[in-house]
C-alpha cells in the first residue's frame, strides 16, 4: 500500500564520522509516503547513528538529507533551525527506545500528548483535553490516566504514551529507535499490532531501527541491513528475509530463535 | 580618616554607558533579556543589586527617587537603598508615588496609576521565565529566538488538571509586544494588568544573573492563559482595615499572639494618601485618640 510516486525523504550518501571512528557511510535510499523501511543490523552497526542523522538530531559529516515540503524536495542542512523544530514538532515524529527520553515524566499523560498541540498553537484547554484524551484512548491507555504522570506508567504504557505524544499532530513521517526493547514478549506483540493499526490508519511512513527481524517482518515493506557502518543488502522486506544474499544477512536470519 | 568619596550615583562613567546601551537595547526589544556586565556593588547578590545598576545608571540630580520593597517604603531594604542613593547621588527622595521620576520597587507595582515620564525599576532575582522548566540556559536562549514557548503551556495546562485552575500566583508569565516571554519579577498576578499599556517606563534589573530588560511605554502585555481558563488577578473579600481602599493588594498582618490579624494595603503611600484624605477602614484608629 505505497501513497503517491514522489518519494518523501531521500538519503544521499549520508556519512558520519565521530572523529577517526565510522557512526555509518554512504547510505542512499528512498522512502515513500505509508511505506515503512525497516533498519537492521547488529550493535554497533550504524543504525542509530542512521536514525539521528535523518532526523536532524546529528549534523552529517557528508551526504545530503533531502525531505518534501510544500510539493518540493527541499535539503534539511540549508534549513533554519526554526525550520528544522517545527519539523521536528509536528510533521515528524520520533520514538525513543528509552520513553523517559521522549517523555516528560513529570508531568501528567495529558500534558505530555497536548504538548505539541500547545507549541502549534492550540489555546483552548478543554479541547487540548478532549483531543488528549481521544489520543490515549487510541492507543489503548485508559482515558482516566490522563492526569497521572508518567512515572507511574509501566512500560510498556509509556512507550504507548509515546507514540501518542508523537501522533498527535498527524505527522507524515515516524523515525523509531526499537521501539520494543526492553518490553516483554507479550507487551512486544501488543505494541507491534498498535503501530501496525496505527501506521495504515494514518498512513504514515516510518523509519523503523531494530535488530529484532521479527519487528522488522511484522511492521516493515522494506529492509536495510546493516553491518560496520554500511547497508549491505537492501530489498523488500519479505524477500530479504526469505532469500538473504548476503552472508551476513543470512547468518542474522538463521540466528533467530524458533518460535 | 576621611570618607571615601564616590562618583555620582556610585558608578562610574564607563560602566553607566554600558548599562545605558543594555537599557536602549531592551528598550528597542521588549521583553527580550540583555546580558549586561553587572558589578560589584554594596550589597550582596539577592538585595536588589540589578535594580540599583539600572537606577545608578538612569538617575540625574533633578530626579525624585521613591524605593519600595513588597510596597512599602520603611522596610529595611527600602530604607537601605534610598538612603544609599541619597548619599552617592544626593537626589530627593520621596515615598509619594506621584511626586517620585523613579521608583525602584521590589515586587510590587504601586497602586497609584503611573504617569508618562516616570521610570519603574524593578529588582527581579531569575529574569528566564523558563528557568524551571528547563535549566539550561543555552536551550532557553534558543526557545526566545525560535519563540518556542510551548513548555510554558504545558506547566499552565498542568495547573489547571492538578488544581482546577492557573495556580501560578507570583511572577505570572508575560507575553510582551506579542513577541517575547517575560518574567514580570515576583510580583503578584494582581499587578500584571498595571504593566499593560502604562504611560510608564519599565526596567527591570537582574544583578546576579546579569540581565536587563525593558517594556517601553504603552506596550502591549498579555498575561498566558487558555482561552476557557482566562487570566484572572486575585480578589480579596475584604478593604483594607486602615484605609478602606477595595480592589487593593493586601498584606496580612499579625496582630497578637492569639490569632488576632489585619489586612492592610500593600502600598503604604498609598495607604497613607487615602487616611490623609480623610479615608477609614474598620480597623483604623480614631485620629482624637492618644496613645496612653
Amino acid at each position: 500500500m505505497q501513497g503517491d510516486e514522489a518519494p518523501l525523504l531521500v538519503a544521499e550518501g549520508v556519512t558520519k564520522y565521530y572523529g577517526e571512528r565510522l557512526g555509518c557511510r554512504d547510505v542512499s535510499f528512498e522512502i515513500h509516503p505509508g511505506e515503512v523501511i525497516a533498519v537492521v543490523g547488529e550493535s554497533g552497526s550504524g543504525k542509530s547513528t542512521l536514525l539521528s542523522l535523518l532526523s536532524q538530531r546529528l549534523e552529517l559529516s557528508s551526504g545530503r538529507v533531502l525531505y518534501r515540503l510544500d510539493g518540493r524536495l527541499r535539503d534539511l542542512s540549508e534549513s533554519t533551525e526554526a525550520e528544522r523544530r517545527r519539523l521536528q514538532r509536528t510533521d515528524w515524529g520520533f520514538v525513543h527506545q528509552d520513553p523517559r527520553e521522549g517523555l516528560r515524566m513529570n508531568v501528567s499523560a495529558g500534558a505530555n500528548v497536548g504538548e505539541r498541540l500547545m507549541a502549534t498553537g492550540w489555546r483552548h484547554y478543554g479541547r487540548i483535553r478532549s483531543t488528549a484524551s481521544d489520543w490515549l484512548s487510541r492507543v489503548e491507555i485508559d482515558a482516566d490516566r490522563i492526569d497521572d504522570a508518567p512515572k507511574s506508567f509501566s512500560g510498556g504504557m509509556r512507550q504507548r504514551l509515546q507514540i501518542a505524544k508523537n501522533l498527535v499532530t498527524h505527522p507524515r513521517l515516524v523515525f523509531m529507535d526499537e521501539p520494543t526493547g526492553g518490553l516483554d514478549v507479550s507487551v512486544q506483540a501488543r505494541l507491534l499490532d498498535l503501530i501496525r493499526a496505527l501506521v495504515a490508519d494514518l498512513g504514515l511512513a516510518a523509519i523503523i531501527v531494530t535488530h529484532d527481524l521479527a519487528v522488522a517482518r511484522l511492521l516493515s515493506h522494506r529492509i536495510l541491513v546493516m553491518k560496520d557502518g554500511e547497508v549491505i543488502e537492501t530489498g523488500l522486506t519479505d524477500r530479504v528475509l526469505d532469500d538473504p544474499a548476503r552472508a551476513y544477512t543470512q547468518l542474522l536470519v538463521s540466528s533467530v530463535l524458533a518460535a | 580618616m576621611s570618607q571615601p568619596s564616590y562618583n555620582f550615583a556610585y558608578l562610574d562613567e564607563q560602566t553607566k554607558r554600558m548599562i545605558r546601551r543594555a537599557i536602549l537595547k531592551a528598550i528597542a526589544v521588549p521583553g527580550y533579556q540583555v546580558p549586561f556586565a553587572s558589578r560589584e556593588m554594596p550589597m550582596p547578590y539577592g538585595w536588589g543589586t540589578g535594580g540599583v545598576q539600572v537606577t545608578a545608571s538612569i538617575i540625574g540630580p533633578k530626579d525624585v527617587l521613591k524605593v519600595i520593597d513588597q510596597g512599602s517604603d520603611d522596610t529595611t531594604n527600602a530604607v537601605s537603598i534610598r538612603a544609599f542613593f541619597a548619599k552617592v547621588a544626593r537626589v530627593a527622595v520621596t515615598t509619594h508615588t506621584h511626586e517620585a521620576s523613579i521608583i525602584q520597587t521590589r515586587h510590587r507595582i504601586p497602586e497609584a496609576e503611573l504617569t508618562a515620564g516616570q521610570i519603574i525599576v524593578f529588582q527581579v532575582p531569575i529574569p528566564e521565565p523558563l528557568r524551571f522548566l528547563e535549566p539550561r540556559e543555552t536551550e532557553t536562549r534558543l526557545m526566545h529566538a525560535l519563540e518556542d514557548y510551548g513548555p510554558m503551556h504545558v506547566k499552565l495546562y498542568e495547573d489547571i488538571a492538578r488544581h482546577g485552575h492557573i495556580a501560578t500566583t507570583y511572577a505570572y508569565p508575560v507575553r510582551v509586544a506579542g513577541r517575547y516571554l517575560m518574567d514580570p519579577s515576583p510580583t503578584p498576578k494582581f499587578d500584571n494588568p498595571k504593566m499593560q499599556m502604562s504611560p510608564a517606563l519599565q526596567l527591570f534589573g537582574a544583578g546576579r544573573e546579569k540581565r536587563i530588560y525593558a517594556i517601553p511605554p504603552y506596550t502591549d502585555v498579555v498575561s498566558l492563559d487558555f482561552e476557557d481558563h482566562p487570566f484572572e488577578v486575585q480578589r480579596f473579600d475584604r478593604p483594607c482595615g486602615l484605609c478602606g481602599a477595595e480592589s487593593v493588594y493586601l498584606d496580612e498582618v499579625i496582630t497578637d499572639d492569639r490569632g488576632g490579624r489585619l489586612f492592610v494595603c500593600s502600598d503604604t503611600d498609598h495607604c497613607e494618601e487615602r487616611r490623609a484624605a480623610g479615608q477609614r477602614g474598620a480597623d483604623a484608629v480614631p485620629q482624637a485618640e492618644e496613645l496612653r
